[in-house]
């Protein structure tokens, strides 16, 4: 077996669709960990905005809340929440990281409760946040997120921040920014994207050691399948030294692989 | 045009525009100070069942001593502006003192974990919420700021967030477009800490400064505690800096460490541990009583709250990790 654990090869495969020169939004843990390891490997231009305000921070060690000191430190400007928002909201903002505790086919997510009486959860989350002005407004929202059919459902229980909705067309229909939606989820197990014509979710790669029967056990509704579907790159000996020695060197996040 | 949808829950806060203005312009706006003690801030300037918000981040840069002593005076069923509310809701949930709150983020501590006891209080009803998300609540405070009804934006349609909010959907005049509108949310009260201030309440805020501008803008009376009082001639020497005008501002007091347990930036990072002890303590009742006895109802002031967690050390400590001296997060 390959000397990396799931959350470095999440981690790894993340931050190789974050491409120079474009903008995004992260959050803490592994989007924070993806984002700070493309602009060492690949992406020296990646700009980072962090919801509470901070923008290109160097950031000296991985901060614990999105709005910490850590967020903005040596950052080209210390703002407010809402230069992060409107930034997005004019298009300015090319991806987020999101996560939650359900998704569906169509990339809704869910962090808002668990059960469909809204005056009687089951189970109560913290709710939106900033996640569903990120999914609404950046234009490519991507998922980072260990795979199982608990959480990839075929309804969400709440639709706490918008994938597709119902499909194709559904997101401009509704009022939401045309050009905007979910881009791409990286698992465990492999990564998923999106259907152009029905907006639904399709496996695009296999990790190494996994194979598309395991991603479809581990999903509870139907994906489609890319035309071509390939393994995964496993991580390379230098992206896994860069995120353990300078990215994540006290293993906050890739220790809970 | 499609059908325009509107949230199905009822608006918890909400003043006419007209109503403000009146209020506004009898505020006074004097340049007299505002110095005064925590105690007597939040007796004199908090009711039961006013609406708050609370400045800061949840962790960061928040008005703890404030927060302890709402608890203390035993305020009851005051509503909350949750935007971005982590430790602040968890302090005022123990107290028991709200029952209703505008939410964009509660019950969870960011990477911290959930508050178990916060989380109960929502599931059981004991604080009824309405949603809304971070941008929402920031852009009501805008609207309010700006001495508007509403404020629209493109988010947050087509979802159920949408649906148990209290927003509209109206169409554009100019684009035919579908949007969001945002009611203007004037809290009863705003509570903000701040790096610096003079004694009037001018006052400066080093690193981001999150809602903290538009809320202070909002609110109808303004609460702040400060890490130090500054003569107004260093104000006047850099009015640059200046984040909240001295006419927003009822009362001033000096809380030297005063976001502690939270991250105070530049200064003092959070306390880690301690809030820890909270998460922990909040999974038996009768531990939490106990703590809650020790941290805050037994305790005279701030300080002494402080004292007993590690007083002067642990500040220390904090400070190292803040700058980047000492490891830790």
């Amino acid at each position: 077996m390959a000397d990396y654990n799931s959350m470095e090869l999440m981690i790894c495969v993340a931050s190789r669709f974050l491409e120079n020169g474009a903008t995004v939004v992260v959050g803490t843990g592994a989007p924070c960990a993806a984002a700070m390891l493309a602009q060492k490997m690949h992406a020296p231009n990646l700009m980072a905005f962090f919801e509470a305000g901070a923008f290109a921070p160097i950031l000296p060690t991985m901060p614990i809340s999105v709005g910490d000191s850590r967020t903005f430190h040596k950052a080209l400007m210390a703002s407010g929440m809402l230069e992060t928002m409107e930034a997005c909201q004019k298009g300015m903002v090319d991806y987020c990281f999101l996560g939650g505790a359900q998704i569906d086919m169509y990339g809704n997510l869910n962090s808002s409760m668990i059960g469909i009486d809204y005056e009687h959860p089951k189970v109560r989350f913290p709710g939106s946040g900033g996640a569903n002005d990120l999914a609404s407004l950046t234009w490519r929202t991507m998922v980072i997120t260990p795979q199982d059919s608990r959480r990839f459902v075929e309804k969400v229980d709440f639709i706490t921040s918008p994938g597709y909705l119902t499909g194709k067309g559904a997101r401009e229909k509704a009022g939401l920014p045309k050009g905007s939606g979910p881009y791409k989820v990286v698992t465990n197990i492999g990564v998923l994207g999106y259907d152009e014509e029905t907006c639904r979710m399709r496996i695009e790669s296999v990790h190494p050691g996994y194979s598309v029967e395991d991603i479809k056990k581990n999903t509870g509704f139907e994906l489609l399948l890319a035309k071509k579907i390939t393994e995964t790159a496993k991580p390379t000996e230098e992206e896994l030294r860069v995120l353990r020695e300078q990215v994540d060197p006290y293993k906050y996040i890739i220790g809970r692989g | 045009m499609q059908e325009l949808k509107s949230g199905t829950r009822e608006l918890m806060q909400f003043y006419d525009c007209d109503e403000m203005r009146d209020y506004f312009r009898k505020k006074d706006k004097s340049l007299r100070s505002k110095l005064t003690t925590v105690s007597d801030a939040v007796k004199n300037l908090i009711s039961d069942g006013e609406y708050i918000a609370v400045g800061g981040f949840g962790g960061v840069r928040i008005p703890t001593a404030v927060l302890h002593e709402i608890v203390r005076q035993r305020k009851k069923n005051l509503g909350l502006s949750g935007h971005t509310a982590t430790h602040d809701f968890q302090i005022l949930v123990a107290g028991e003192c709200i029952n209703r709150c505008d939410i964009a983020y509660i019950i969870g501590l960011e990477a911290r974990g959930l508050s178990s006891n916060a989380r109960k209080a929502v599931e059981t009803g004991k604080v009824k919420v309405v949603e809304w998300t971070n941008a929402a609540l920031a852009w009501r405070y805008k609207a309010a700021a700006m001495g508007v009804p509403f404020l629209p934006a493109r988010n947050m349609m087509g979802t159920d967030v949408f649906r148990y909010s209290a927003a509209k959907e109206i169409e554009c005049p100019f684009t035919g477009k579908k949007l969001v509108a945002y009611p203007a949310l004037h809290p009863d009260v705003g509570i903000i800490h701040v790096h610096r201030s003079d004694i009037y309440g001018n006052c400066q805020i080093d690193g981001i400064q999150i809602a903290d501008y538009e809320m202070a803008r909002a609110a109808k009376k303004l609460i702040i505690t400060t890490e130090q009082i500054v003569p107004t001639e260093s104000i006047r020497n850099d009015p640059t800096r200046t984040i909240i005008p001295y006419y927003l501002v009822d009362a001033v007091i000096e809380v030297p460490f005063g976001s502690y347990p939270g991250n105070m930036p530049y200064m003092y990072y959070s306390d880690e541990e301690h809030l820890k002890e909270w998460l922990e303590a909040e999974k038996d009742p009768q531990r939490f009583k106990e703590f809650l006895d020790k941290n805050i109802y037994n305790v005279k002031d701030f300080y002494e709250y402080v004292e007993i967690n590690g007083g002067l050390k642990k500040l220390h400590k904090l400070m190292q990790i803040e700058k980047l001296t000492k490891e830790g997060r």
